[in-house]
């Protein structure tokens, strides 16, 4: 049975371990902290195991539907009778699948961090840091009203900026915690724009009271679909301004430049941060919303059009990048488009909720995958030093395990079978196939790049050249890695294997009730036979030096550039607000800043300044004179009080 | 010729004016300190006056005078421990000499 104080206790357990570790854990038994932090995960992923078993086999259904569960609301804000934030727990499909989701993987990488960051300086700040980014998610996942998810959804972003610039003394991590904040906090404001127009016209901040009068047909939302700006109905403005926030935080294209560059964080990190948990975030919003968001055709539109264009583009930049966790973070940004794109295409209830469950197993299949590619691609740098490819290759024989989980992670990611990124994306390539046919098109290139690009990576870093070390740091037989580092890729590894076999469609559903899914065979030969397209070419390029890939990039000049480049969108964001908006909104606004509000208060001071000197005669030490002037001021009184008080 | 309280109030008057006068000429300070002290017994006159030809039945009046003498009391000792450390810090009593507080 669910017991709310357990369930409460699972985001509790990290920022207990988080205050923990800040305030006393640091000073007095810093070489204790990673063992707490880690303790305390486990714990948190124990309760939330309990509490999966528990919502989907035990309480969560009643009849054929699982239902929403709100065990926990505390009224913490109200504003008006209906209007109120709240702080509570809601418990539906997604919310304990992600509850899941976090807390496994941020229990592998805080076992992880045992291995990687030992010995750093700041061991002890790095636990601290990563309690309070797993409590901020947790709560995001668990929010129960609008304004709690846009608080914890802030919560997250502030302890992302930390962990990107843990490093604080390479400029580069500095800039790019500014970056990666900047650009989040940019798009958050669309959302806090959505919440708004939302809760005005539904009258709450309630999701479940909020989700029920937009989606049926009350006055709240024949107002809201009727209210329109610029054309467009005031619904669609809120959830396309909602997305837009989903959009910054998930590194949808054009919003995506923070991500890349994020990879200034320590590795692990980037595994919880920037592949498995926050990046979904914004997946995770529109699903939580997916019942407004079905009953607005254009809204999904945009995301499934933002989602495709994301998910293609990045994969194509990936394939030019050299840096091994840049590769790895574009190829996340291509899987959560593919996740967008999925959701963008499905329908409330029924068969047309496909793409729904579709999405909702990529995402959780993905976060074992990535999770394991990033804390693989750890291992790699920690043994070479360097996250540029061409430092490694012939990695196979040195690092056994590394090799092996990081050739599943591939396998999984470009959708072999039986692998669990195959099950996923096979669901998601046939709810394109359903829904629209350019999306199913796009979406099986994408599916061939993948493929491509993974094992460019696998190739370059595990067979190529022979490995020799370089640099007179480096002793070269210092052994794969410590344990703990390996433990963690080994159960990924087993999850990426496994966790395909998970009958989502059962328990995931846009409504709650069971997804008949049929599985085509015949469906499967295309993806598949693209995908080991994709690999051969990999094979033959990369598995041993050779000089065709250089030639191909140089008979694509142009686009090879560009790609490489990133498509000039870095540039074109510098274009932007160095050449537009800082000559034509900064200065004037700066100017107005200095001459008029600055002018205003310097004037002030500089007169009542004058003022002061002119009568400051009057203080002149003397007591007798205080005293007259005290005698007359009180005549003065008396006379007032006397004459005209009356 | 009755006494009246016309009476009362002229001597408190006169006694308020020298008080206010000494206060703002003497430079000496324990003679200022006793000019407050002859404002403060004028102000005891006029309880004292009001008191018994106004509210002959009630005792108010008396009661503050009585609190006014027990708190001037206090005041000569305050004061007088200030003048003493003034004396200790100037070797002077004569407010004149004593202008540091300025602008």
């Amino acid at each position: 049975m669910l017991s709310t104080p357990l369930i409460a206790l699972i985001p509790l357990l990290p920022v207990i371990s988080f205050v923990l570790i800040a305030l006393v854990g640091k000073k007095y038994f810093p070489s204790l902290c990673g063992a707490l932090g880690t303790l305390s995960l486990l714990v948190a992923f124990i309760l939330s195991a309990t509490v999966a078993y528990d919502y989907f086999f035990v309480v969560g259904k009643v009849g054929d539907t699982y239902q929403q569960i709100v065990p926990l609301k505390i009224t913490w804000l109200q504003f008006t009778q209906n209007v109120s934030i709240d702080i509570g727990i809601l418990l539906d499909p997604i919310s304990v699948m992600m509850l899941v989701v976090v807390t496994l993987v941020s229990l592998m990488v805080h076992l992880y961090s045992l291995g990687y960051m030992k010995g750093e300086e700041r061991y002890a700040t790095f636990y601290s840091f990563l309690g309070l980014f797993t409590f901020s998610m947790l709560g995001l996942v668990l929010s129960s009203n609008i304004f709690q998810i846009y608080i914890f959804w802030e919560l997250v972003g502030v302890s992302s900026y930390l962990l990107v610039g843990f490093y604080f003394d390479r400029p580069s991590a500095v800039s790019a915690a500014k970056k990666a904040f900047i650009v989040t906090r940019f798009a958050d404001l669309g959302f806090l724009i959505g919440i708004l127009i939302l809760s005005f016209y539904a009258g709450t901040l309630d999701f479940q009271t909020l989700i029920a009068k937009l989606t049926t047909p009350t006055n709240e939302f024949h107002t809201i679909a009727a209210a329109s700006f610029m054309g467009v109905s005031a619904l669609t403005w809120g959830l396309v301004l909602v997305f837009i926030g989903g959009a910054g935080k998930s590194a949808m294209f054009p919003l995506h430049i923070w991500l890349p560059d994020a990879m200034e964080g320590p590795t692990p990190v980037s595994a919880l941060i920037h592949a498995a948990t926050m990046v979904v975030a914004g997946v995770f919003l529109v699903a939580r919303l997916f019942p407004v968001f079905s009953m607005c055709a254009p809204a999904l539109d945009v995301v499934m059009w933002v989602g495709a264009s994301s998910s293609f583009i990045a994969a194509i930049i990936a394939c030019t990048q050299t840096d091994i966790k840049r590769v790895l973070a574009y190829s996340t940004m291509s899987q959560i488009g593919y996740m967008m794109f999925s959701l963008g295409l499905a329908r409330h209830g029924g068969e047309h909720g496909l793409g729904y469950m579709a999405s909702m197993f990529h995402l959780f299949t993905h976060a074992m995958f990535k999770a394991l590619l990033f804390l693989g691609a750890g291992a790699v740098i920690h043994y070479v030093h360097s996250n540029e490819m061409k430092d490694m290759g012939g990695l196979r024989k040195m690092m056994p395990v590394t090799h092996l989980t990081f050739l599943i992670a591939c396998l999984a990611i470009a959708g072999i079978p039986p692998f669990a990124g195959f099950f996923s994306k096979e669901e998601i390539l046939q709810a394109a196939f359903h829904a629209n046919k350019a999306i199913f098109v796009i979406a099986i290139i994408t599916a061939a790049i993948t493929a491509f690009y993974m094992f460019r990576l696998y190739f370059s870093i595990f067979w190529n050249k022979p490995y020799h070390a370089h640099g007179e740091s480096h002793d070269a037989h210092h052994g794969e890695a410590p344990g703990t580092m390996l433990i963690p890729l080994i159960i990924l590894g087993l999850l990426s294997v496994c966790a395909g076999f998970i009958p989502f469609s059962k328990l995931v559903t846009s409504d709650g009730k069971e997804l008949h899914t049929a599985f085509h065979l015949t469906f499967s030969i295309a993806p598949v036979v693209l995908a080991t397209l994709g690999i051969i070419i990999a094979l033959s390029f990369y598995k041993k030096e050779s000089v065709t890939p250089q030639r191909i990039s140089d008979g694509i000049g142009g686009l090879y550039r560009g790609a490489y480049n990133k498509f000039y969108i870095d540039e074109l964001y510098l274009f932007v607000t160095k050449k537009i908006l800082f000559p034509l909104v900064g200065r004037p606004a700066a100017w107005v800043d200095r001459n008029i509000v600055d002018g205003f208060m310097n004037l002030l001071a500089t007169v009542t300044g004058q003022i002061s000197f002119a009568i400051k005669k009057v203080q002149s030490g003397k007591t007798q004179s205080y005293a007259a002037y005290f005698f007359v001021g009180v005549i003065g009184f008396v006379l007032i009080f006397i004459y005209w008080w009356t | 010729m009755q006494i009246g309280l016309f009476h009362f109030l002229f001597v408190s008057c006169a006694l308020f004016f020298i008080g206010v006068y000494g206060f703002l000429t003497r430079r000496n300070l324990i003679t200022m300190l006793m000019s407050i002290e002859l404002i403060l017994n004028s102000v005891n006159i006029n309880f004292v006056a009001f008191n018994k030809f106004l509210f002959a039945d009630k005792l108010d009046g008396i009661f503050f005078t009585l609190f006014i003498i027990t708190i001037a009391a206090a005041e000569a000792a305050v004061a007088i421990a200030i003048i003493i450390n003034l004396y200790r810090n100037y070797k002077t009593i004569d407010v004149e000499d004593v202008n540091t507080m300025k602008y």
